[in-house]
């Protein structure tokens, strides 16, 4: 009885200081984690949109609720106007979900440019979306008033050969991104001016 | 056949090398010896967690009931582990998007566990520091050796830390790359190899 005791005793300190010292060190690295997260999973796609950026769009960003659900929006500032905002959406692509980055010139209405954040497609066929350059740039300076898709869907973006389903999933997400932009453009108009 | 402290330390670089004498812990060994980067940063993190959890370990030896003693070990293992994987993930993110997976199964990783059962629960707290020293850097320059020649052979070059700049491309550019030494059965073949030569310079 008494050795029971003694092991439960003993398991419990030993798991409640694991606890306790984890949960220290979640506390402060979490927001380091973030950041890291930001730079080199999301980084590459948004440097590449707002190629021309003058500002680190990393560093400029803001969370805005739109339709209950928070999306964190980062701004690209052009010429000291801070004219572009790049979020991320995602559509369904061969392997699960295809994360892209959108981004959106708010003055002349029109798409910047978009970018594969985080995929698993296949690698030589939908990977390409993030690969080939060709691809993305298809979506560049695209109007915003009107639905993105694939030739077969009687758009005009070029589908990846072989690959029809994931090129979907990126006009899919840009389509959702655009849906978005078009209920938060009052609101992120008013939040842009804080970053001239 | 008691060993002095210095020979504590040192039993682990040779004589009982993890993956080649005690043959133990093969999983991060075969997975994570592409580069001999990863190689090296996957040792470092198994030597943290190593020296960590058998000092914990020896220190509490008298206070962990038997009966419950590997349970004990798991635990103090995973928060190391997790310690580990955390502050990587805030200091050096590239590095775990490639080690991925296999942070969090150095958990499970036999020679921690190997090292904590079968030694830090009998020895005390400095024998046991200095074992886990030894065999972590066994461990570490055991992958690193590994990964050097699955690289070399593999791609030609060496990536010993990139962000410092240390990569070499060691064969030129001419060199036809032997894949087959950077894919999962070369890890195998690379693997018996080493084996082999130790056991031919040991029996000498």
């Amino acid at each position: 009885m008494r050795e029971m005791i003694k092991m439960i005793i003993v398991m419990t300190i030993l798991a409640t200081l694991s606890g306790g010292l984890l949960a220290a060190i979640r506390d402060n690295t979490q927001e380091r984690i973030e950041n890291q997260v930001l730079e080199f999973v999301k980084g590459p796609a948004i440097r590449s949109i707002l190629k021309e950026a003058t500002n680190d769009p990393i560093v400029d960003r803001f969370q805005l609720k739109v339709d209950d659900v928070e999306h964190t929006f980062f701004v690209g500032v052009f010429e000291g106007e801070p004219r572009a905002v790049t979020f991320e959406t995602s559509g369904k692509g061969y392997g699960g979900d295809v994360g892209l980055m959108v981004g959106i010139d708010v003055t002349n209405n029109q798409i910047v440019g978009v970018g594969v954040t985080t995929h698993a497609e296949t690698p030589g066929m939908g990977a390409k979306a993030q690969t080939d350059p060709s691809f993305v740039a298809q979506f560049r300076e695209l109007p915003l008033d009107q639905p993105v898709n694939v030739t077969t869907d009687g758009g005009n973006i070029n589908a990846i050969s072989g690959a029809t389903i994931t090129s979907r999933a990126v006009t899919s997400a840009t389509n959702d991104a655009l849906k978005i932009f078009e209920k938060a453009k009052p609101q992120l108009t008013e939040k842009l001016q804080e970053f001239k | 056949m008691a060993r002095s402290i210095v020979q504590e330390f040192t039993k682990g670089l040779w004589d009982e090398v993890p993956p080649f004498r005690l043959v133990l812990g093969l999983c991060p060994v075969l997975a994570v010896t592409k580069t001999v980067e990863n190689g090296i940063g996957m040792g470092i993190a198994t030597t943290f967690v190593l020296v960590c959890s058998n000092v914990l370990v020896s220190s509490l030896r008298k206070v962990i009931p038997p009966k419950v003693r590997i349970a004990c070990y798991i635990v103090i293992i995973a928060t190391f582990v997790t310690v580990v994987e955390l502050v990587m993930q805030a200091f050096a993110y590239p590095l775990f998007l490639k080690l991925g997976i296999f942070i969090p199964l150095i958990v499970v990783n036999c020679v921690v566990l190997g090292r904590s059962e079968a030694f830090a629960s009998k020895n005390g707290v400095l024998r046991s520091l200095l074992d886990g020293l030894g065999i972590g850097i066994g461990f570490t320059l055991s992958l690193a050796a590994l990964a050097a020649v699955r690289e070399l052979l593999g791609t030609g070059s060496l990536t010993i830390w990139k962000d410092w700049d240390l990569v070499f491309n060691t064969f030129g550019p001419s060199y036809q790359p032997f894949t087959f030494m950077v894919e999962a059965p070369g890890a195998f073949v690379a693997l018996g190899l080493m084996l082999c030569l130790m056991n031919l310079v040991g029996n000498k």
